[in-house]
């Protein structure tokens, strides 16, 4: 749907063009349609000065139609009691308001209502006066009723299709039968799904109220098909009102209903589980992604994995400042003071698609940099490689806390990705919705970096027999500092994730470290597809136990026993990597 | 192995080390020579060292790296701790029989399984089996399905982290974040008075001299012949006719006991025990005290946890912003060229020496020789 939107908007501007063009020929007969349709703000200030309540409501109701904004913005003026009347010599009124401060003699400037200009005498000399001169704008309950009706309606007319949910909902609720037949007007007319579901709800639920028992207990089945989770409670009242009237029938479609609404909450809940375990364990495979490189390929224990993930975050950090205010920061006595580019909007959005490549780069550089200067000594000490990497970890959490500070620092969401998508009253974040799509995109880069590359053919090679591949010309030494630097610049790219999702901070690797590598070792070190398998299948079981038992801790602790079981049942993951040699 | 103080005299040497820590100590400390609180340090030192042991036991001798041993640790601790807790009695903040912590979360009485800890022999006895038998389960379920290297170590990783989440929530009870401090009488003694502190420590280093010794029986008996071949060649071992899963078993529930000894007499000594202290990084500090000191030699882990635990209260107070970044550069120093640790460095640096000889000397004959060809 959104890909398809440059086409409308250039349809769109093409038509005003034509508008444009066509425009000189038309503005006479504009003219005259303005004449025959008054302002709003016209109408209103005849009402204010009509003495006759009755003409007077007949006016306000009138606006029915008009622009809601400036109805609604002179209703309350009007209520608010800022509109005044002035009176001539004559007798005439004029609805005025006060313009600016008083002067010295206590006297405004005033401007009409009707048209939003000074007031002037038959002379043309602009009027002044106290506002004891005037006459205030009254309103009685009468009126404003009329007005909430006016006002009500243009809600439930507006272009926004926010605010005319909202509006639909909040009318349903009142459960007035006089709307009635408003509500079913709209629904004739209505052209958007949502809101014509939502009108058909409050048409039911206000039907609820209704005298004849034959179209309560209509209103309540027909409540109960859509699932309306809103109308549970006022069904539950309908139903004890049966009850107490021993009205059997009418209880027992309520029972039906109840128990319909029910079941659909329960669709609803297992979906949104469904939704949440899996976009858990895509933030995990795209965290155990790297590992599953690193660990799984190249067997090097990096426990310094998750301050790689950490270098990620805060590039998007940095990234996001330069785009606002800049990166102002005094790390070891430096003075680092880079001029932002004070975006905002749009253009500060775009921050997140600069920070993406850039945090896979400053990670992978950092990779390469651990690679070259520790890791390449400790390829046959696997154990050591993992106490190594742990100083690297210690000393590059310090870093950070010296840098960056100890605490949290901030990274906005950009705009398209904050918000959710309402599918049949399951919610979907979009920036879940992102993850998903990105760890998608993740598998798919890795995969073809692998399988479709020369590259991918080399790390290959190296990682099934290193020595084998040495002696056929490959240079080992170039591949795995490549490879290597890949699997953190993955790490990176998580670290851009978690940032949108969680708060930064110098301890934000850890958090994850221990679940990513339980991730590689139940997918089946060196298997990419059993990473992909097993972070979703924790993830899933994560959510639904979290779901089930109502505690996240117990879910992880049952998680982890869980995994230590399965280990019995495949030692070697998911999917091992058959081999004849004996270690 | 080669060990560079092999022969009489290293036994002579540690009976005296031996003598020093466990008499001479206490002594200057009773006359006024050592401060209470350098006697307190070294009292916790002395634990670290006894974790060091069983980390290196199970690590430098049979090639287990366990990255949980300080669960191990911290159970030993919190099994004490429980009758220390009971022994404050009503001199607790609430003035009641109940922990403060369980008045706080609206206990009513105490749960059944924290009664029998009233009785200091079953609360020791408390202290070696349940890190034991908790190492039993988890071990008979690793090594049965033949978890080992690195796999082994992410999985005990994984044991400590679950275990540490479980002492977090207050449902456990257990002292959930806060864990138990205030501690009052041991034995009946008060826990803060000098005489019961310079007892902890005696406790202590008797209880190292001991552990060290069993240890050095074992690694030098024909048991500790097949440890190493488990570390060197597990499947030669396999081949042998040797049962090596079981052997494994026995080790490390043997190494989780010894964890769990120096964690029951290091909680009196600081008078507090809390689930940060079974964490993932605690573990591995043990590790690095092993790897620092010199895995593979019984008194290389203690030299690494007194090494490093003095070195880490020296840069935490002379250089608090940068005692990580010190911290973590050595272990990677010592990663990469002490593999051999602290104790190895004096050979190391012998062989380097020597090699540098040798080197000089191949120099001289090809210069020789060189020479020789020109003059034909």
């Amino acid at each position: 749907m959104r890909l398809a939107s440059p086409d409308k908007w250039i349809r769109w501007s093409r038509k005003v063009l034509y508008l444009w063009a066509v425009l000189p020929l038309l503005l006479p007969v504009l003219r005259a349609q303005t004449s025959a349709a008054r302002p709003a703000r016209e109408i209103i200030a005849e009402a204010i000065v009509t003495e006759d309540t009755d003409k007077q409501k007949e006016l306000v109701a009138s606006l029915a139609g008009a622009d809601p904004d400036e109805v609604t913005y002179w209703f309350a003026k009007w209520k608010e009691g800022e509109i005044y009347t002035h009176q001539d010599d004559a007798g005439t009124s004029t609805a005025v308001t006060l313009e600016g401060g008083p002067d010295a003699e206590e006297k405004y400037a005033l401007a009409t209502v009707a048209a939003g200009k000074p007031l002037s005498a038959a002379d043309g000399v602009a009027i002044r006066a106290t506002k004891d001169d005037l006459y205030l704008a009254d309103t009685d309950s009468g009126l404003r009723k009329v007005m909430k009706g006016v006002t009500d309606r243009l809600a439930l007319s507006s272009a926004d299709v926010a605010k005319r949910l909202r509006a639909v909902e909040d009318t349903g609720f009142e459960q007035d039968p006089a709307k009635l037949p408003l509500l079913e007007d709209l629904l004739k007319s209505e052209q958007n799904g949502k809101v014509k579901a939502a009108l058909t709800q409050a048409i039911a639920i206000t039907k609820l109220r209704s005298e004849d028992l034959a179209v309560r207990k209509a209103a309540v089945e027909e409540l109960g098909k859509m699932g309306s989770i809103a109308s549970q409670d006022t069904i539950k009242t309908v139903k004890s009102e049966a009850e107490a009237a021993g009205q059997t029938e009418l209880a027992d479609s309520c029972n039906r209903a109840l128990s319909e609404i029910a079941a659909h909450i329960s669709r609803v809940n297992t979906a949104g589980t469904l939704f949440r375990g899996i976009s858990l364990g895509s933030i995990l495979l795209v965290v155990a992604m790297g590992l599953a490189i690193t660990f799984g390929l190249m067997g090097v224990i990096n426990m310094a994995h998750g301050e790689l993930i950490a270098v990620g975050a805060y590039t998007t950090y940095l990234v996001q400042n330069l785009f606002s205010t800049g990166i102002h920061m005094s790390p070891f006595g430096l003075k680092i003071d880079i001029p932002g580019m004070n975006l905002s909007g749009t253009g500060w959005d775009c921050y997140f698609l600069v920070a993406i490549p850039a945090s896979f780069l400053a990670a992978a550089g950092v990779g390469l940099l651990l690679e070259r200067g520790i890791i390449r000594f400790l390829y046959k000490r696997p154990l050591e490689s993992l106490l190594a990497t742990w100083g690297v970890s210690m000393v590059m959490q310090q870093l950070f806390r010296m840098i960056f500070g100890a605490n949290n620092v901030q990274v906005g969401s950009p705009s398209f990705l904050s918000g959710n998508w309402t599918v049949n009253d399951v919610i979907f974040g979009w920036n879940r919705v992102f993850v998903i799509a990105f760890a998608g995109l993740i598998i798919f880069l890795t995969w073809a970096v692998l399988t479709k590359t020369p590259l991918g053919l080399l790390i290959r090679a190296v990682m099934q027999n290193r020595s084998m591949a040495a002696c056929m010309g490959v240079r080992t030494q170039r591949v795995n500092m490549m490879t290597f630097a890949f699997g953190s610049g993955l790490a990176g790219l998580a670290g851009a994730f978690l940032s949108q999702l969680g708060n930064v901070g110098p301890n934000l690797g850890q958090n994850y470290i221990v679940d990513s590598f339980m991730t590689v070792v139940v997918g089946g070190v060196g298997n990419i597809m059993g990473t992909v398998i097993s972070a979703i299948g924790i993830g899933m079981s994560d959510q639904s136990l979290q779901q089930t038992l109502g505690d996240p801790v117990t879910g992880k602790i049952l998680v982890l026993g869980a995994i230590i079981l399965f280990l019995q049942w495949k030692p070697s993951g998911l999917f091992a990597t058959r081999s004849r040699s004996l270690d | 192995m080669n060990t560079p103080l092999a022969g009489k005299t290293p036994t002579i040497l540690l009976a005296a080390l031996a003598l020093f820590l466990v008499v001479v100590m206490p002594a200057l400390n009773a006359s006024g020579a050592i401060s209470d609180f350098t006697l307190n340090t070294w009292g916790k030192y002395l634990c670290y060292a006894i974790l060091a042991i069983a980390v290196d036991f199970l690590w430098g001798y049979t090639g287990l790296l366990c990255l949980g041993q300080a669960l191990f640790f911290s159970l030993g601790g919190y099994m004490l701790g429980m009758h220390l807790m009971l022994m404050i009695g009503k001199l607790g903040q609430y003035k009641s029989d109940l922990p403060d912590f369980m008045v706080f979360l609206g206990y009513k009485d105490l749960p059944g399984f924290w009664k029998p800890f009233y009785s200091f022999p079953f609360a020791s006895a408390m202290v070696l089996l349940v890190p034991g038998l908790l190492a039993g389960i988890f071990g008979y379920l690793a090594f049965r399905s033949r978890i080992k290297g690195v796999y082994f170590s992410i999985l005990t990783q994984a044991l400590t982290y679950g275990a540490a989440l479980m002492f977090f929530r207050n449902e456990f009870k257990m002292g959930g974040n806060n864990g138990f401090t205030d501690f009052r009488f041991i034995l009946g003694a008060d826990i803060r008075a000098e005489d019961t502190k310079r007892m902890l420590y005696i406790a202590s280093a008797v209880a190292l001299v001991l552990i060290f010794m069993g240890c050095r029986w074992l690694t030098k008996s024909r048991f500790g012949l097949i440890q190493r071949a488990i570390r060197d060649s597990e499947n030669r071992v396999l081949f042998s006719g040797y049962s090596a899963a079981n052997f494994k078993l026995f080790i490390f529930v043997i190494s989780g006991v010894i964890a769990a000894i120096g964690g029951a007499l290091y909680v009196p000594q600081v008078g507090i025990i809390n689930p940060s202290e079974m964490w993932m990084d605690k573990s591995l500090e043990a590790v690095v005290w092993v790897a620092v000191g010199g895995r593979g030699t019984l008194y290389g882990p203690i030299l690494g946890a007194i090494v490093v635990n003095y070195l880490k209260s020296w840069a935490t107070t002379e250089f608090p912003d940068y005692w990580l970044i010190i911290m973590g550069a050595s272990f990677v120093v010592v990663v990469l060229f002490m593999p051999k640790g602290l104790v190895g460095l004096p050979g190391q640096i012998r062989e380097l020496m020597a090699g540098r000889q040798r080197r000089r000397i191949a120099a001289a004959e090809d210069e020789l020789l060189t020479s020789a060809a020109k003059t034909k």
